[in-house]
């Protein structure tokens, strides 16, 4: 199911780009893939939200954002949460993942390696701030719930990594 | 058989009660875990289950009408009305407890999801299908931190020991068919329990093993709470819980 495609309409595009994920800033909501479908109805925009995690605390923030965001342009936007087809990191634009990386969180590698490197099988998330390969993982639970708390064994220092949902 | 929305509501809940008394449970430990990481990971854990109940509970209170919300389904019930396992309320004692039990009840909680995305309601099957990829976390988590101190030193395994001995005879109310859960099953909505124990055991037992535990024999099994009869402890967490909506009634954020 992670190949949906969003529908978005073109010239809603500029606006919706504005809107940025709280947590992590240089992401916009459309870098994270969580809009899959907004689609202007006279002055009303239908938005459907999918939250990356359930409990993610940032929905709520990114509802109120984009409300604000299309309200400057007399817009109103009606959004509707949904979780079906679950968000996948698949959804990640490669711009965003470059952004994300470029950031200090560590972008989400493949399942198969996602799972050794967080079954602890091989150190394979490499250092965004050395590049280094020799990582390990600190914690399954970093500062969100979608990622995860990596350290770096030779430049000491510690990173967050976005963990692969599939 | 009819199925409705009062059995479909009670099925819902029965599932939902589980992640959020056990939530709250694991709130109890925000700033007090044993180390930073581990703290932040059980209110992580704390958190996805409280997206997930949320989820159940809008859909709960859609189905009573009556203008209820989420807020209502979560707070707004006696003891008696919450249809958690004992399991998930039973408190806090140490490490070696809150890891048993978050781990004893994430091996269901997957068993059960993996079923609940075959289900002919599409709005369970949606939740379940977003579930099954925090739950998977959930499990790594505890099952790594089992074997890590089960294969520790002789204090952890000793400790790691007792709440096992003490927490795995709640298990088998798992897997208990309520009325609810027997209808629901019967009408395509619901997850047949009962057929997950055998595999339940041998996921259990095979963690054990690996974390030089012994499977402790069950010479006898407690339930009650998926039928509202709940241990002592569930007044406190209720106690706690609702302590809000007693002092401001239907405040909401």
């Amino acid at each position: 199911m992670n190949t949906a495609q969003a529908r978005i309409d073109r010239d809603l595009i500029p606006i919706l780009e504005q809107v940025s994920d709280p947590e992590i800033p240089v992401l916009t909501v459309l870098d994270l893939g969580v809009i899959r479908e907004a689609v202007k109805e006279g002055d009303e925009v239908h938005i459907k939200l999918t939250p990356t995690y359930s409990g993610c605390p940032a929905m709520d923030v990114i509802a109120d954002d984009l409300k604000a965001a299309l309200a400057k342009h007399q817009l109103k936007a009606v959004v509707k949460l949904v979780l079906s087809p679950a968000w996948s990191t698949d959804w990640l634009s490669e711009a965003g993942k470059q952004k994300m990386e470029a950031y200090g969180i560590a972008p989400p590698l493949e399942a198969s390696a996602d799972k050794a490197a967080l079954l602890g099988e091989a150190a394979i998330v490499p250092c965004t701030n050395c590049g280094s390969k020799s990582t390990r993982m600190i914690s399954q639970f970093g500062s969100t719930a979608c990622k995860a708390l990596f350290q770096c064994d030779d430049c000491q220092e510690p990173f967050d990594y976005f963990k692969c949902l599939k | 058989m009819e199925f409705t929305d009062k059995d479909r509501y009670t099925y819902v809940i029965g599932i939902a009660d589980n992640m959020l008394i056990l939530g709250q449970r694991l709130g109890e430990l925000c700033g007090h875990g044993p180390n930073l990481e581990t703290d932040i990971a059980l209110t992580n854990i704390a958190l996805d289950l409280f997206g997930q109940v949320r989820s159940y509970y809008q859909y709960a209170a859609q189905l009573v009408g009556e203008n209820k919300s989420e807020d209502d389904v979560a707070f707004l019930r006696r003891e008696r009305e919450y249809l958690n396992a004992l399991l998930v309320e039973q408190p806090n004692t140490h490490f070696g407890y809150v890891i048993g039990r978050q781990f004893l009840f994430d091996v269901f909680h997957l068993l059960m999801l993996k079923e609940l995305v075959k289900s002919n309601d599409e709005t369970l099957r949606a939740i379940a299908a977003k579930g099954i990829k925090e739950v998977s976390y959930h499990q790594r988590f505890s099952g790594d931190w089992l074997k890590r101190l089960g294969d520790g030193t002789e204090e952890s395994q000793h400790k790691m020991q007792e709440a096992m001995n003490d927490l795995l005879p709640y298990t088998r109310e798992l897997f208990e068919m309520t009325e609810a859960d027997t209808k629901a099953f019967e009408a395509g909505v619901g997850v047949n329990l009962g057929s997950l124990y055998e595999q339940y055991q041998e996921i259990v037992q095979e963690h054990l093993e690996e974390a030089t535990l012994d499977m402790p024999e069950e010479l006898y099994f407690k339930s009650g709470g998926k039928q509202g009869i709940h241990s002592e402890h569930m007044g406190y967490i209720l106690t706690d819980m609702q302590y809000m909506q007693r002092t401001y009634p239907q405040m909401n954020w």
